[in-house]
């Protein structure tokens, strides 16, 4: 794992841009919702899981009340399980409420194929029937394999197949900021 | 990362770094078993063939559990039931099960050392779920698991293990798997039932209980093989019970809190008290949950290493 070495580096979105981006998706899953009534957000680890810790801070001191937050692992649901020579880590998914007849934003930070979106909501139907399954992602960047679109998005970014997207997040110890890496995925 | 190695037949090759990504695998999969809906589907596709060759309730039924969990499909194969009255030899049984594709195969089986001649002999991967008195390494793995829950670090924990360790799969593969993540370990029973050399594996030996138990966090009984009895390993049963059977009077000398362990089946009366086994420190039946959990870690790990 040598991607860090002087890869080139494009910055798309710096730190200001991604606090306005979550910002605006907090409105717009609070328009979309009608407030925060039988809302949940559950976040894909684990980019998604920060972002959704993100939203719903942002979410609850709009409106008040309180959003129940889930994170959830979906290596046990990926489609290229039996393809792969070592098996992934497998982490918890910690949804501590019921999620029947929730309307579930699940939030990722990247959308890309398609397919891990397809996993998380094969996980999430697997621990109950929400009433409707939302996606809010920081970054959509094309070069969707499967029939899947967000609904809350914070920017589009084109990109080529082999460009690297990567979203580095305060939490994981990195400065806030969403950047191109070339050289393919690392 | 997952495990490097074919199969799983001997806790004594294992790393103690793969031990704690099974640990935490294991810890993964727990989870799925408090579902609603208790199943993932991350070994669809895959066949898991149990072999048993001895009687085992809890064993069989928590791997077929394990692997139905993972969405695999489990076939079970008994010697009764299967050509091997006919005078098969294990090898070609199991190459006949291997030509049906079978991606897994569990083995429970009287002869030590059968898992690993298995495993040299097909390509599937090999779980050893029993050999003699050599090893039943998932058992260990559970324990470890058990006491993982309530001791976060292995590394100043004291275990006493209590009754016929030289006849027990369950105490050889947790001696092993303990002292490798830095437990301490005590071997507690009469001298007919201490192997020689235990030292060696760096478990100190002792035959006077009382004495044992004293400051240990974790106390591990193990079934008195009663079909043993006539063997000279022990005058009668009352006798045994008296100098090695776990009572409430025997759990105060241990650390306050202490874990009370028995793989099962356990003889109530024998070598554990019966208000012993249901008491609070019991913890006796979250070995059995916790086993499944550990058995689909296992599954897991190998179903990437093939």
């Amino acid at each position: 794992m040598m991607q860090h070495e002087k890869k080139h580096e494009k910055l798309i979105m710096d730190g200001h841009e991604v606090a306005r981006a979550l910002t605006r998706i907090a409105h717009e899953i609070l328009e979309r919702n009608k407030g925060v009534k039988g809302l949940a957000l559950v976040g894909i680890r684990t980019g998604g899981v920060h972002l959704a810790h993100r939203l719903a801070k942002r979410i609850q001191s709009i409106e008040g009340g309180t959003v129940p937050i889930g994170d959830l692992d979906i290596t046990l649901y990926r489609d290229d399980l039996a393809l792969r020579k070592d098996q992934p880590v497998i982490r918890k998914t910690a949804i501590p409420f019921n999620i029947s007849d929730l309307k579930v934003v699940l939030v990722d930070d990247v959308l890309f194929t398609g397919r891990t979106i397809r996993a998380a909501m094969d996980g999430l139907i697997d621990l109950g029937r929400p009433a409707e399954i939302q996606l809010a992602v920081l970054v959509d960047r094309g070069h969707r394999q499967l029939p899947i679109k967000a609904t809350y998005i914070g920017k589009n970014i084109p990109t080529s197949r082999d460009e690297n997207v990567q979203v580095f997040l305060e939490e994981e110890g990195e400065e806030d900021r969403v950047v191109i890496l070339n050289g393919g995925a690392p | 990362m997952s495990l490097k190695q074919k199969d799983l037949t001997t806790i004594a090759t294992l790393t103690p770094d793969e031990i704690m990504l099974i640990l935490e695998t294991a810890d993964s999969f727990k989870e799925v078993s408090g579902r609603e809906i208790k199943k993932v589907p991350a070994l669809r596709g895959k066949t898991v063939v149990n072999f048993f060759f001895e009687p085992s309730t809890r064993t069989r039924t928590s791997f077929e559990l394990a692997a139905k969990r993972l969405s695999a499909d489990v076939i079970n194969f008994s010697p009764s039931s299967s050509s091997v009255v006919k005078g098969e030899t294990l090898l070609d049984t199991a190459r006949n099960i291997e030509a049906m594709q079978a991606d897994i195969i569990v083995l429970r089986h009287q002869a030590a050392g059968a898992a690993e001649t298995l495993a040299r002999g097909v390509k599937s991967s090999v779980i050893n779920a029993g050999d003699g008195w050599h090893e039943h390494p998932t058992q260990a793995l559970l324990d470890l698991f058990t006491m993982r829950e309530k001791h976060p670090t292995f590394k100043g924990l004291t275990v006493a293990i209590v009754g016929d360790i030289a006849h027990s799969r369950v105490a050889r593969s947790n001696i092993y798997a303990l002292t490798k993540m830095g437990a301490e370990v005590r071997a507690v029973g009469p001298p007919t039932m201490i192997p020689a050399f235990l030292d060696r594996l760096g478990a100190t030996v002792h035959y006077d209980m009382d004495e044992a138990l004293r400051g240990v966090d974790v106390i591990m009984m193990l079934r008195l093989q009663l079909e043993r009895q006539g063997r000279a390993l022990f005058p009668t049963i009352r006798e045994y019970s008296r100098l090695y059977g776990l009572t409430a009077d025997r759990v105060r000398l241990a650390n306050a809190g202490a874990m009370i362990m028995h793989p099962g089946p356990i003889n109530r009366g024998v070598e554990i008290a019966p208000d012993v086994a249901d008491s609070f420190s019991s913890v006796i039946l979250d070995q059995v949950t916790n086993g499944v959990a550990v058995r689909m870690a296992v599954l897991y790990l190998l179903a990437g290493a093939n």
